[in-house]
């Protein structure tokens, strides 16, 4: 758009409307509340308004939007999963990934790359068929590939990984993407708050409140907001906003780190994944090359990093990619992964009349952001689970109905 | 690097040890409800707070149990799990 770019060449800066408009008064009472101002909460308050007519809503963040995992991701979007409940919603989420820049108005930086998981094993390769099976089965783009043709596309790998663990092959999948983190957040946030539903940043919700079993609305730290209904869309803060009501769930957190390198030459177009290694990588726009591996061994609500992290990562990254031994690592950071024991996430409606959950997002819930959104809007304005999301019920547990999803985790866990 | 002070075996890095999750008191077979069970396998409260967790010590194939706060990562307690704090839980 060069023209536009002249037409901000010569306005000035007053004269821009900000992206966000100033922040309203928190108001005494909403119809709907939603807790945590990640991509999750900002997309179900977009749908909610643009779908159902619902605009007397609050977004209520404790720091700032995005702030939370949703800017901390290696913002990976896939829907080459297990099962079928998985592979039907993270497909959906992907196409409504492809049009989100179109929706907004704004550049998400969707960039379709191809993904590639790694097979080094006998038994990763039987998994790779059974997803490819069942992925093709509901008409996704996805193969299991030979050594040839991933070196064809991917010509810096070392093959052999150092005569440590070959490749074996592994699982393609056409559509697998990148796309800017923030970006999403905020196109979903600005196109909420345009249709009138108010985010507070720096405010947090510190109690949940209860008549007859009944929410009635949630105490901050700016005071009580009455509300009918309560949305928790936290992520890595889900059991402490559960504990407020005696809920149960299976959740537990995880630190999960990422790192990126210096920026280098375009190499790779991909996103490559080892499970058996427990690495992943693609090769951002601006040439870094951005990283992640499995969660941390053991329960932590902590967003600190650790030297560990990088040892065991540039360990793995330095047999698949001889060359990355040159290069240095430049940032590094943690997100609070809210893993379930079955790897799918935990929506829909509790015991709680009012109050909703939309959480065990562990180290996949990026993807879902769009279709998680609109699921939980549905839920929320009907009443009643969106069919895509009942599999993923609190009480599958309880009915020991889980949705065996660890197959395919991108690392291994 | 984070250090770890364990009787007899003295102070050893955190990365010698592999977690073994919670130390969680397992219902009686015989009389246990549905319920419980669920409960026992599935679910808890995953809030931060102090807890008592299995940690193996690879080098020595030794069990420890540990009284760890998963807020702060600070370990307050270290004994062998053969007559440590297990039956307490
Ligand atoms: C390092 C890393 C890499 C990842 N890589 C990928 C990937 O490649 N692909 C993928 O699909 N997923 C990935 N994930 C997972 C993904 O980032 C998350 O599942 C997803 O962002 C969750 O979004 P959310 O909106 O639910 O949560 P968040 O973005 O975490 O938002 C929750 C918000 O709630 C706020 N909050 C918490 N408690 C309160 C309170 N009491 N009151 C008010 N506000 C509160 C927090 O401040 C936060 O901003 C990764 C995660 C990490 C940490």
């Amino acid at each position: 758009m060069p023209l536009r770019l002249l037409k901000y060449a010569w306005k000035k800066s007053e004269d821009e409307p900000r992206f966000f408009p100033d922040e309203k008064p928190l108001k005494k009472a909403y119809d709907v509340v939603i807790i945590g101002g990640g991509g999750h909460g900002m997309a179900c308050a977009y749908y909610l308004a643009k779908e159902h007519g619902i605009t007397n809503v609050a977004v209520l963040e404790q720091g700032y939007i995005g702030g939370g995992n949703t800017g901390r991701n290696t913002t990976i979007v896939r829907s080459n999963y297990l099962t079928s409940e998985g592979v039907k919603f993270y497909d959906e989420s992907l196409k409504l990934f492809e049009d989100l820049s179109d929706d907004f108005d704004l550049n998400i930086f969707y960039s379709t790359r191809g993904h590639f998981t790694l097979a080094h094993t006998d038994s990763a390769m039987r998994t790779m068929r059974w997803r490819a099976e069942v992925n093709k089965h509901h008409g996704i783009d996805s193969e299991v590939v030979d050594v040839e043709t991933i070196q064809k596309e991917v010509p810096y790998m070392d093959m052999s990984c150092n005569g440590q663990h070959p490749v074996m092959g592994a699982l393609y999948h056409a559509p697998g993407s990148v796309a800017r983190h923030d970006a999403v957040a905020w196109g979903y946030a600005r196109g909420a708050q345009q249709r009138g539903v108010e985010i507070h940043q720096k405010t947090r919700v510190t109690d949940i409140k209860t008549k007859g079993g009944k929410v009635v609305g949630v105490e901050t730290d700016r005071g009580f907001v009455e509300a009918k209904k309560v949305i928790s869309m936290v992520a890595g803060s889900t059991p402490r906003i559960t504990e407020m009501l005696e809920i149960e769930t299976p959740i537990e957190i995880f630190p999960l780190q990422a790192c990126v390198t210096e920026p280098v030459k375009p190499f790779m177009d991909t996103i490559v994944v080892s499970g058996s290694l427990h690495v992943y990588v693609s090769q951002s726009s601006r040439g870094e090359l951005v990283m992640g591996a499995s969660v941390d061994p053991a329960e932590l609500h902590s967003t600190r990093s650790t030297l560990d992290f990088v040892e065991g990562l540039t360990d793995q990254m330095m047999d698949l990619f001889p060359f990355t031994s040159r290069l240095k690592i430049m940032r590094q950071w943690a997100g609070m992964s809210d893993i379930t024991p079955d790897f799918a996430p935990i929506m829909g409606k509790t015991d709680v009349e009012g109050f909703y959950l939309d959480a065990g997002w562990g180290t996949w819930g990026f993807k879902a952001t769009p279709i998680s959104g609109k699921t939980m809007a549905y839920t929320v304005a009907n009443d009643t689970p969106h069919e895509l999301i009942k599999p993923f019920s609190l009480s599958r547990y309880t009915d020991f109905k889980l949705v065996g999803e660890k197959g395919a985790a991108s690392v291994g866990h | 690097m984070k250090f770890v002070t364990c009787p007899s075996l003295g102070r050893r890095a955190l990365s010698e040890f592999t977690y073994g999750g919670r130390l969680e008191k397992e219902p009686d077979q015989e009389s246990v409800s549905e319920k419980a069970w669920t409960d026992y396998v599935f679910y808890r409260n995953g809030a931060p707070q102090t807890l008592k967790e299995w940690w193996y010590h690879r080098p020595t194939g030794i069990w420890f149990l540990f009284e760890r706060n998963t807020l702060t990562d600070r370990i307050t307690r270290v004994e062998f799990a053969n007559r440590g704090i297990e039956n307490e839980a």
